[in-house]
C-alpha cells in the first residue's frame, strides 16, 4: 500500500532545515493539499507560530526562505498557487543569501 | 545591578562585583539581540531576536531573565492594494521598546509603525493614527532601507505623553495615549535633502533622542547632521556647532537629574564611521553645549575603529556609572562620569544595544 495514500487522502511529504529546530519543535510530516498555500496552512493549524518564521506580514515567502517542491524553487511565492501532486515532497529550506 | 548587552550573536549577561562588571550569563547564542526592555517590577524581561531568515522574533521571561518563552511578534496588517504607499507592510525589525502608561509596553519597528501591548506582548495592536498619517509617505530610510522608530520617550511627568524617535522622520509626539500624533521638529536642519526642504520635520534624521528624567524640558539630539538640544520640550531645537572632533555620530546620554549635561560618542562622520584618528573619545557637555570636554582616559587612542551604535550607550539612574558598547565588541564602563573608563571585554560580538536592570 502507498504510505501516502490513506483513506483515498494524497499526503505530501513536508520536510524543513534543521536552523527551523532551533526554534521550534517541527517533525516531518505529512499533509494533504493541492497548491503549496494549503500545505502551509495545513502545517500552520498544528504549529501557529510556524507561520511568522516562513511568511511576512503580508503572507510571501520571506526574502530569506526557499520552499521546494520536487527540487525545484516555487514559482509564486507571493500567491503561493504552485501546485503540489500526489508524489510531491516539500523542502522549506533557508536560501544561503542574506540573512 | 545587571548590565545586559544585546549583540550579534546572542545576550550576555553582566553582573557587577568587587568594582567590576563580570559576564554571569550567555543566552540565546548565535542570534542576533537588537532590543531588549526590563520591565523589573514585574521581574521580565523582553528579549528581541533578529533571526536573518526568519524574521524578528520576541521572547518574554518572568523569572528575570533565567527562563525565557516565545509571544507574539508584530504583525502588520494587509496592505490595500490601493494604498500607494511604497514601504512594505512587514516587519523588519524591532528598533525599540519601551514601558508606557499602565502595562502599556510600546514599540517601535523599521518600516515606521510603533505597535503596543497591554497584555505582556502576548498580542500586539498597530498604532494606526500614527501609521495613516500623510506626513508618514514623506519618510525615508536612512541606513536602513524603510524608516524607523529607534527612540520611544515616555515623558516621566505623564505616561501619556510620548515622543518618538524617527530615522528618517524627525520627532513625533502624542499627549494622549497614542490617539494623535504631531510632529516637533522647528530648529532641525537636513543636508542632505534639497534646501527648500531642509527644515521640514519629516525630513530629519534623529539617530537617537533622550530626555532629562528629573528635568523633562530638557532633551538632546544626535542627528545624522549634528547634535541639538530643546530646552522647551521639543517645541524648538537649537543646533550646538563647531564641537570637536566631529559632530556626528549615532548613541547618546543624557544625566538623569542635570538637563545641561550630556553624552556623546563622535565619529569621523556619515561616510566614514569610526573615530577621528581612530582615537576613541566621549564627549561631555556639562554646561548645556556651551562647551564640550573629550574623555579620552582609558579609551584606545590608536587604531580604534569602534562605531558605537544608537543603543549602546547607557547611563545608570544615578548618573554617575556610563557603559559603552561597539561594533568591534568592545565593552567599557565609567564610574566617575567618563573621567576614566575601563574595559568589560575586548572581544564580544558586535554589540547592538545596552540596559541596566535591577531586578526586585
Amino acid at each position: 500500500m502507498n504510505i501516502r495514500k490513506v483513506l483515498d487522502q494524497i499526503l505530501i511529504k513536508v520536510d524543513f532545515t534543521p536552523n527551523l529546530r532551533r526554534h521550534l519543535t517541527l517533525d516531518r510530516c505529512l499533509v494533504e493539499a493541492t497548491t503549496v498555500a494549503e500545505v502551509l496552512e495545513q502545517l500552520f493549524t498544528s504549529q501557529e507560530k510556524l507561520r511568522g518564521y516562513i511568511l511576512d506580514d503580508q503572507g510571501a515567502v520571506r526574502k530569506h526562505i526557499n520552499i521546494f517542491v520536487d527540487n525545484r524553487i516555487i514559482r509564486d511565492p507571493v500567491g503561493l498557487t504552485d501546485k503540489i501532486s500526489e508524489s510531491s515532497d516539500v523542502f522549506i529550506m533557508q536560501a544561503l543569501s542574506g540573512g | 545591578m545587571k548590565l545586559l548587552a544585546g549583540t550579534r550573536k546572542g545576550l550576555f549577561t553582566f553582573e557587577f562585583d568587587d568594582k567590576k562588571w563580570r559576564m554571569s550569563d550567555r543566552q540565546f547564542l548565535g542570534d542576533p539581540v537588537p532590543m531588549l526592555l526590563p520591565v523589573p517590577e514585574n521581574n521580565q524581561l523582553f528579549t528581541v531576536l533578529g533571526t536573518g531568515h526568519f524574521g524578528t522574533k520576541l521572547h518574554r521571561s518572568d523569572d528575570s531573565g533565567q527562563s525565557y518563552s516565545e509571544v507574539a511578534t508584530p504583525v502588520y496588517p494587509e496592505k490595500p492594494a490601493d494604498s500607494g504607499d511604497l514601504v512594505p507592510w512587514s516587519l523588519e525589525l524591532i528598533w525599540s521598546l519601551e514601558k508606557g502608561l499602565g502595562d502599556t509596553l510600546w514599540c517601535g519597528t523599521i518600516p515606521g509603525g510603533v505597535f503596543t501591548s497591554t497584555d505582556a506582548g502576548e498580542s500586539w495592536q498597530l498604532n494606526e493614527n500614527l501609521w495613516n498619517l500623510d506626513a508618514r509617505r514623506k519618510w525615508m530610510g536612512g541606513g536602513y532601507d524603510w524608516p524607523g522608530v529607534h527612540s520611544i520617550c515616555v515623558d516621566p511627568r505623564d505616561a501619556s505623553v510620548v515622543t518618538l524617535g524617527i530615522s528618517i522622520g524627525g520627532v513625533y509626539r502624542t499627549t494622549d495615549n497614542g490617539n494623535s500624533w504631531k510632529p516637533r521638529g522647528e530648529g532641525l536642519r537636513a543636508d542632505y535633502v534639497p534646501p527648500d526642504i531642509a527644515g521640514e520635520p519629516d525630513q530629519q534624521d534623529p539617530h537617537r533622542i533622550a530626555q532629562c528624567a528629573a528635568d523633562p524640558d530638557y532633551w538632546w539630539m544626535q542627528h545624522h547632521n549634528g547634535i541639538w538640544r530643546s530646552s522647551d520640550d521639543c517645541a524648538t531645537w537649537q543646533e550646538i556647532m563647531e564641537v570637536q572632533p566631529s559632530t556626528f555620530g549615532f548613541a547618546l546620554a543624557v544625566h538623569p537629574t542635570d538637563g545641561n549635561t550630556a553624552w556623546f560618542v563622535p565619529s569621523l562622520g556619515s561616510e566614514s564611521r569610526y573615530p577621528v584618528g581612530a582615537k576613541m573619545v566621549v564627549n561631555r557637555t556639562v554646561d548645556g553645549g556651551g562647551s564640550f570636554m573629550q574623555l579620552k582616559n582609558g579609551l584606545p587612542q590608536e587604531d580604534a575603529y569602534d562605531l558605537v551604535y544608537r543603543h549602546c550607550l547607557e547611563i545608570c539612574p544615578s548618573g554617575d556609572m556610563l557603559v559603552m558598547g561597539s561594533t568591534s565588541g568592545n565593552l567599557w564602563f565609567s564610574n566617575d562620569a567618563g573621567d576614566h573608563w575601563e574595559i568589560v571585554s575586548r572581544h564580544l560580538p558586535p554589540i547592538l544595544c545596552l540596559r541596566y536592570v535591577e531586578f526586585m
